[in-house]
Parts: structure tokens; C-alpha cells; sequence
């Protein structure tokens, strides 16, 4: 205890001290963070990367770099987790078709193996969220008159608050999470992809994404109560129809009723 | 003691109508009413189908108060709408879930009154176009012309006073609108939001408010007015369209009794049965996706009933910003600083009053500058009016341009276009559109008058090309018959008046601005063809059948 005591006033001492509260906060973060995060069920095996490596130097590197380290035409992928790949590689966003405000959905390019393999690599790189396990899939374990408010609150401003889609500025937009399998809608949430912000375990716990995956699995799957639903899109689809099929019957009529017979 | 040249009735039905007869006069009223004609046309039934809708918004919304109660109390939905289950929500809320998933029918009637809105509203509107293209609106109509807009008016304030109704997240988001509007007014703005609202927003007393107003003030006034409008059709007779044998003294159709009357009564069903096929099979605001009113959410795509999107699209077109230049004006008082929104006054105010402004005022404006003091009941063609008709369908696109506004995000998605870029565009339109509008209108209208009097003069083109001897062509025309003549002639066509002395000789400043309207207004005019000009084209045709031999007997 001597020898710190003297060297107290020594002129790193402030640094050493400032180093040791970095490190001791920054940890003690991590570790609250973690302590709630969904734990993977997926294990990788080490010819899973291997392989993993090589689909991604052919199909990947172009854009992200040969060691995923970036280029100015795709971000870095150090440390996005196995979850944004099984996302952005298992709805065909990536690769993606063309550069543009958004990568958008098409069909999928790689088998489910060839994906697990991808994401076995990018995992293999950093640490980042992983697929979640099967539990916080199970709709038949979530609530969903809670995960409709959670929806509400969190997501309806982009994605509409029957999940039907919306625009952002500039060409970007919310898309319909009409189909979109549990998994994939999990990983949005932990990875935040293309726009989408980052809605981490501590901010919505698992638990209430499970709930918000029921919400919108009950609400797909029970069809719309009252007949078609133009769309989900509100008023102006309601607007629109009545001034077009609406009226239209309606003149059709009155034309019938005015004409005379000839 | 009866004397004994009283009339007896032999049958029952007789006795029972001899008994009204003596007692309301009901013979007098079947007489003068039974008798009424009415012109036969496709497009003067719109007034009707406005009507029709607005019974059948009475019945479905009587239906719908037996089970709606207007609470904004706290409660936890226990229906049978799995997804909102235990959300704690308002007791007006929760009833209108309870009529859509747990009283028999009740969605069904639902649908049925928010349709019949959608269609009224959509009903009066084109019913309006009809009467403002035609000119309808012209002595001695003018009056029912502003009855008319102000039941446009109310129907608008039904409809949003409906719509704020069921507290659900998206009639909460317009009502914050409306509440953001109302405060924007300067000075008592705050003050009349804290009166509407019993206090803050959202509060706890606006839905009762505005069901009291939905179901009794509203439509008691768009009943008063109803009739109002009903009876001055009455009296001034219907309008007609121009055609052999109608003149401005008579009305050609078929008498209420009994041809109009089963007409009439037969669409009254027909109406109900499209408005009921369609709320079978389509649904309209489907409450249950919005979830209960809470300020804080605010979802995608939410929007106001179709009738008052043109309001919410200004609101969305306007800039907080113009460069450096900023619309939110901070205005220093003795008591302090008082803020003065105008990014939301302008767009919430402006618009609605130029364009209803206009409206109201037009009969006024168009007599004023024709000098036009005569009774017409006999109806204009669009074409045959270029500067009326330019005038409203630049009405027409900027109107259209705000309601577009108010749908920015899902044309952005839909047609794949940056949202920025749509509104961009859009609010180049809302200036340039009607401009536009105007112009190829009226340069539309006034070639087809020119087409109208080339046909009158020189017959219909038959398409038929024929070969002379001497190896020229020329294309038949065929003369047109009178009847379809009639139609192309005979039509009222106003001058330009130029400004006019008083007795003492003067012009005034007024009767100036009058003329140079009146110029503006008709100086392109396309006369219609005198009989001189058509007997002088049909004998130039007779000298050039002379010359072309065959043709003459096969044209003439």
C-alpha cells in the first residue's frame, strides 16, 4: 500500500485512474447488457466458417472486402453478429441488387446451409448478436394484446399499425412485415438493418419480442373480420375505392335508369 | 243531415283517400307535386343519391347509438378481439369493438354508415361539379346554390366529428390535428382548444362533445337544409339540358307521378343495395388495427377520411422553413412573447377559404360581370361557357393537388418515389396546377366550340374518301339532321360588355374592373352559327356539288 500511496501524485496516476473507470464501467456495461441478451442455440463448427469463408470471398468480398473490413461500397460487417446475416442473407436482401436508397427483398440466393455457414463466418469475426433460440420464437408462449401495444409505441410510426408498410424520407421506406418469418423479424429488431434502428434487449426485453411476433403472426394469420381489406392502408384506400368502384356503380345505374328504351 | 250532392266513395281505398283529402288536402298535394315534371338525366341524380345516402346514415347511425357509448372513462377490454385483449382503453373504444366483434351485425352497420359517408360526402361533391359546370347556379338558383354549399359544409363536419368517434389511435391522431390547428389561431386559440377539450388534450370530455354533435346538432341542421333545398327545387322547377322543343318556359321530362316516383323509389334501393354489397365485402376503418388513443403513438399512413385530405395534404405541403426564412413567428407583447404558427394557419385556413370563398361568391361574380339579369333554365354545355368551366377545373386541380398531398407517403411507396421528391413536385403544383389547368381548359373548350360550328357548317365527316374524275380526292361530309343540329346551335353565348356610363355619363372605377373582366372573360369567344351562316355554307356546298357532280348525289 506504500509504494501506491507514494506514487499518487506521479503524473500518470490521473490517466491510470481515468484508464481503470473506463475499463470498470465499460465492463460492468457489457456485462449488464448481456446478462438479458437471447443466447444463441445455433453452434457452429469450424468447417461451418471455413466454408462460410469461402461463399463469402465469392459472393460477398466485392463490396465488404476480402476480410469483411469494408469498402466505401458496403460497411464492414466486424462484429454485425450471425443474426444480421440469417436477416439480410435469408430474406435476399444481400447480395444486394443494386445500390439505392434501400436493399430490398427478393428471392433468396443461398440454400439455409450455405446461410448458416455465412453467418458461422461474420460470427467468427466479432462478437455481435446471435440467431435467436427457438424459445423466443414460439408465439404460443407470447401475448399478444401486449405485444400490440409494444407495436404501437415502437414500430407502428414506420410500419403502419397493422404492420402494412410506410414511406421515410428519400426514397426509403418501412416494408410490410406481412409473411416475414419470426426469425427474421427478431433479427430486424436486434440488428436494426437498412434503416431500422437498433431495438437492443434491454430497450424491448425478449420476452416482449416474442409478444410482438405474436401480435403479428395472430393478426396475419386471422384474415381481415370485416371482408377485403384494400391493403391495410387506411383512409385513402377507403377514399379511393369509394370514388372509383363506388361511384362507378352508381353512375352505371343511373345511366340505366335515364336511358330510354329505343 | 248530408246534402245529397256530396261526394261518396265506392271502394275502401277510395273512403280512406276521401278521408285524408277532407281533412290535409292531400288530393291538392298529390296535384301539384304529383304533377311536377322532372327532366330525365344520368347526371341529375347525384342530389338524389346525396339524399338517399344521408337516410341510410340515419338509419345505420340510429342502429349504432343503441350499442355506442361515448365515455373516454378508463376501462380493460374484455371482448372477443383476441389481440386487444386486457389493453386498458376508453369505454367508447371498447363499445365500438363491442359492435364490431360482439352485437350481431354491428360490424355490418358499421360499414354500412362509414361507406354511406364516404359515398354521401363523394355524392355532393360531384352533385356540385354537375350544378357548377352546367351553370344551374344562375338566376334564379343562386340561393339554393349557396344552400347547397353550406349542406357541403355540414356534411364535412358530420363526417369529421363521426370519424374522431370510436377513439381509436387513428381518429386520435386527426383530432391532435385539428387540436394543433385550433391553437395555431392567434389569440384565442389556446382558449377555444381548452373549452373544446375540457382542458388539455386529449382530456376526457371531447368524445361526448363531438357525439352530441354527430348525432343531434349536425344532421338536425343538414335536415333543415335538406329541405330548404328540396323545396326551392320545387319552386324553380328543374334545370334542363339544351334540345329541340325546351325552352326556359317549360320543363320536358316524366311527372313525379307515378314514373319519377317509382324511379326515384326503385334507386333509393338500389342506392341502399350497392352501399350494403360493398360493406359485406369490404372493409372500412378497421379500428381494431389501430388500437386504443394514446398521444404518443403515431402510425404510418394515417390519414383523415377522403373529404377532409385535402385540408390535412396543405398541412403537409407546407414549409416550417423557406430557406432562412421561418414561418413560426415569434411576436413580442407586454406580457411576453406570443408565438404565431403561421407554417400551420396558412395551410389550415388559406386554401379552404379561396376555394369556398370562391364558390359561395361565383353566381355573384358571373352575374356581376355578364350584367346577366335573366332567369336560365335551360343548362350550358361545359364548352359552351370556356371561362367558367377553366375556372373550375383550375378549382378542381387545386383542390386535387392538396387531397394528392395528403396520400404523399403511399404514392411514395407505391410508385417506388422518394417522398421528398413527391412533395416537392407537388407544391410546384399547387401553384402552377390550376394556372395550367386553366389554360388548356379553356383553349379545349373553345376548339370544341370551333369543332361544333365546322360540323354545323359543314357536316360530319363520314370518313369515306372519294376519288373525282379528275383524280382529286375529297373526304364526304355528311349533312347533320335538325334535332342533333339544335343541340349544337341553339345555346345561350355571352359577349364581352364593355364598361358601361351611368345616367351622368360617368364610368366608375368598378364598372372599369367590370369591363375589363367582362373582356377576359368572352373575348375568345366561338359564337354559335346564325341561320345566315348556315344558309350561306349549304348554298356554297350546293355550288361546289355542281361542280363535283356525283358527290352531290351521293352527299345532298
Amino acid at each position: 500500500m506504500k509504494a501506491l500511496s507514494q506514487r499518487r501524485r506521479h503524473p500518470l496516476a490521473a490517466a491510470a485512474l481515468l484508464l481503470i473507470g473506463l475499463v470498470a464501467t465499460g465492463g460492468l456495461y457489457t456485462a449488464a447488457g448481456s446478462v438479458n441478451e437471447a443466447k444463441a442455440s445455433t453452434v457452429y463448427t469450424a468447417s461451418d466458417v471455413e466454408e462460410g469463408n469461402k461463399l463469402f470471398v465469392a459472393n460477398c468480398a466485392t463490396c465488404h472486402g476480402l476480410n469483411a473490413e469494408g469498402t466505401p461500397n458496403g460497411p464492414s460487417l466486424v462484429g454485425v453478429g450471425a443474426a444480421s446475416v440469417d436477416f439480410q442473407v435469408g430474406t435476399g436482401r444481400m447480395p444486394m441488387q443494386m445500390q439505392g436508397p434501400q436493399a430490398q427483398a427478393k428471392p433468396v440466393q443461398f440454400s439455409d446451409e450455405q446461410i448458416v455457414q455465412l453467418s458461422a463466418f461474420v460470427a467468427s469475426l466479432g462478437a455481435g448478436p446471435a440467431v435467436p433460440h427457438e424459445e423466443w420464437l414460439d408465439t404460443s408462449l407470447g401475448n399478444s394484446a401486449n405485444g400490440g401495444a409494444v407495436f404501437r409505441t415502437n414500430c407502428a410510426m414506420c410500419h403502419n399499425a397493422a404492420a402494412a408498410g410506410g414511406a421515410l424520407t428519400r426514397g426509403k421506406f418501412a416494408p410490410s412485415l406481412d409473411g416475414v418469418s419470426e426469425a427474421h423479424i427478431y433479427e430486424a429488431m436486434v440488428t436494426g438493418p437498412q434503416n431500422m434502428p437498433v431495438f437492443n434487449d434491454s430497450n424491448i426485453s425478449p420476452e416482449e419480442k416474442r409478444d410482438v411476433i405474436t401480435f403479428l403472426k395472430e393478426i396475419e394469420s386471422q384474415g381481415s373480420p370485416g371482408g377485403a381489406a384494400l391493403g391495410s392502408l387506411g383512409p385513402v384506400s377507403e377514399g379511393l375505392f369509394i370514388w372509383t368502384a363506388g361511384l362507378g356503380i352508381i353512375i352505371a345505374f343511373t345511366i340505366w335508369l335515364t336511358s330510354r328504351s329505343s | 243531415m248530408s246534402t245529397a250532392t256530396e261526394f261518396q266513395a265506392k271502394t275502401r281505398t277510395g273512403r280512406i283517400a276521401d278521408f285524408v283529402d277532407q281533412r290535409v288536402g292531400g288530393s291538392t298535394m298529390v296535384k301539384e307535386f304529383g304533377r311536377k315534371i322532372f327532366p330525365d338525366h344520368w347526371s341529375f341524380m347525384f342530389g338524389e343519391v346525396a339524399l338517399y345516402t344521408f337516410v341510410i346514415l340515419l338509419i345505420s347511425g340510429t342502429f349504432l347509438t343503441f350499442f355506442f357509448d361515448p365515455s373516454m372513462a378508463e376501462t380493460h377490454y374484455a371482448g372477443s378481439y383476441n389481440p386487444l385483449r386486457g389493453v386498458e382503453m376508453s369505454v367508447a373504444y371498447a363499445s365500438s369493438l363491442d359492435i364490431s366483434f360482439d352485437v350481431r351485425g354491428g360490424l355490418f352497420m358499421r360499414q354500412v354508415h362509414h361507406w354511406s359517408a364516404l359515398l354521401f360526402v363523394a355524392s355532393v361533391s360531384v352533385h356540385m361539379l354537375r350544378v357548377f359546370f352546367t351553370g344551374a347556379f344562375r338566376k334564379p338558383r343562386e340561393l339554393n346554390w349557396v344552400v347547397g354549399g353550406v349542406l357541403l359544409i355540414l356534411s364535412l363536419a358530420a363526417g369529421f366529428t363521426g370519424y374522431s368517434l370510436p377513439d381509436d389511435l387513428l381518429s386520435g391522431n386527426g383530432l391532435r390535428i385539428i387540436d394543433g390547428v385550433v391553437k395555431a389561431l392567434p389569440l384565442v386559440g389556446t382558449y377555444i382548444s381548452a373549452f373544446l377539450f375540457g382542458g388539455e388534450f386529449p382530456g376526457t370530455a371531447i368524445i361526448g362533445r363531438l357525439y352530441m354533435l354527430h348525432i343531434m346538432l349536425v344532421p338536425a341542421l343538414i335536415l333543415l337544409m335538406v329541405a330548404m333545398h328540396l323545396f326551392m327545387v320545387v319552386v324553380h322547377k328543374h334545370t334542363q339540358y339544351p334540345g329541340p322543343g325546351r325552352t326556359e318556359d317549360n320543363v320536358v321530362g316524366f311527372p313525379v307521378g307515378p314514373v319519377y316516383a317509382a324511379k326515384a323509389g326503385g334507386f333509393f334501393f338500389i342506392v341502399f343495395g350497392v352501399v350494403a354489397l360493398i360493406s359485406g365485402f369490404f372493409t372500412i376503418n378497421p379500428i381494431w388495427n389501430y388500437g386504443p388513443y394514446d398521444p404518443s403513438p403515431v402510425s404510418a399512413g394515417t390519414q383523415p377520411d377522403w373529404y377532409i385530405g385535402w385540408v390535412d395534404g396543405a398541412l403537409r405541403l407546407m414549409p416550417g422553413m423557406l430557406g432562412n426564412f421561418s414561418f413560426e413567428w415569434i411576436i413580442p407583447f407586454p406580457w411576453g412573447a406570443n408565438t404565431l404558427v403561421l407554417n400551420v394557419l396558412l395551410p389550415a385556413l388559406v386554401p379552404a377559404i379561396v376555394l369556398l370563398g370562391l364558390m359561395f361568391a361565383w353566381p355573384w361574380i358571373e352575374r356581376w360581370v355578364t350584367r346577366d339579369d335573366r332567369e336560365h333554365h335551360i343548362l350550358d354545355r361545359p364548352r359552351n361557357a370556356p371561362f367558367r368551366t377553366a375556372v373550375g377545373v383550375a378549382g378542381v386541380v387545386f383542390y386535387s393537388v392538396m387531397w394528392a398531398a395528403a396520400s404523399s407517403d403511399l404514392v411514395a411507396t407505391h410508385f417506388l418515389v422518394s417522398l421528398n421528391d413527391v412533395t416537392y413536385w407537388l407544391r410546384a403544383l399547387f401553384f402552377l396546377g390550376p394556372v395550367i389547368g386553366f389554360i388548356v381548359t379553356r383553349r379545349i373548350c373553345l376548339a370544341l366550340q370551333r369543332k361544333d360550328r365546322d360540323i354545323v357548317l359543314h357536316g360530319r365527316e363520314a370518313g369515306i374518301i372519294e376519288m373525282s374524275p379528275e383524280g382529286g380526292f375529297s373526304e364526304r361530309h355528311e349533312p347533320l339532321d335538325e334535332y342533333k343540329r339544335y343541340r349544337l346551335v341553339a345555346f345561350d353565348s355571352p359577349d364581352v360588355v364593355p364598361a358601361q356610363p351611368d345616367a351622368v355619363g360617368h364610368i366608375s372605377r368598378a364598372e372599369k374592373r367590370r369591363g375589363a373582366l367582362s373582356r377576359l372573360f368572352f373575348e375568345d369567344r366561338v359564337a354559335p352559327v346564325t341561320p345566315e351562316e348556315l344558309a350561306e355554307a349549304h348554298a356554297h356546298h350546293g355550288h361546289a356539288a355542281v361542280e363535283g357532280g356525283e358527290k352531290a348525289q351521293i352527299g345532298h
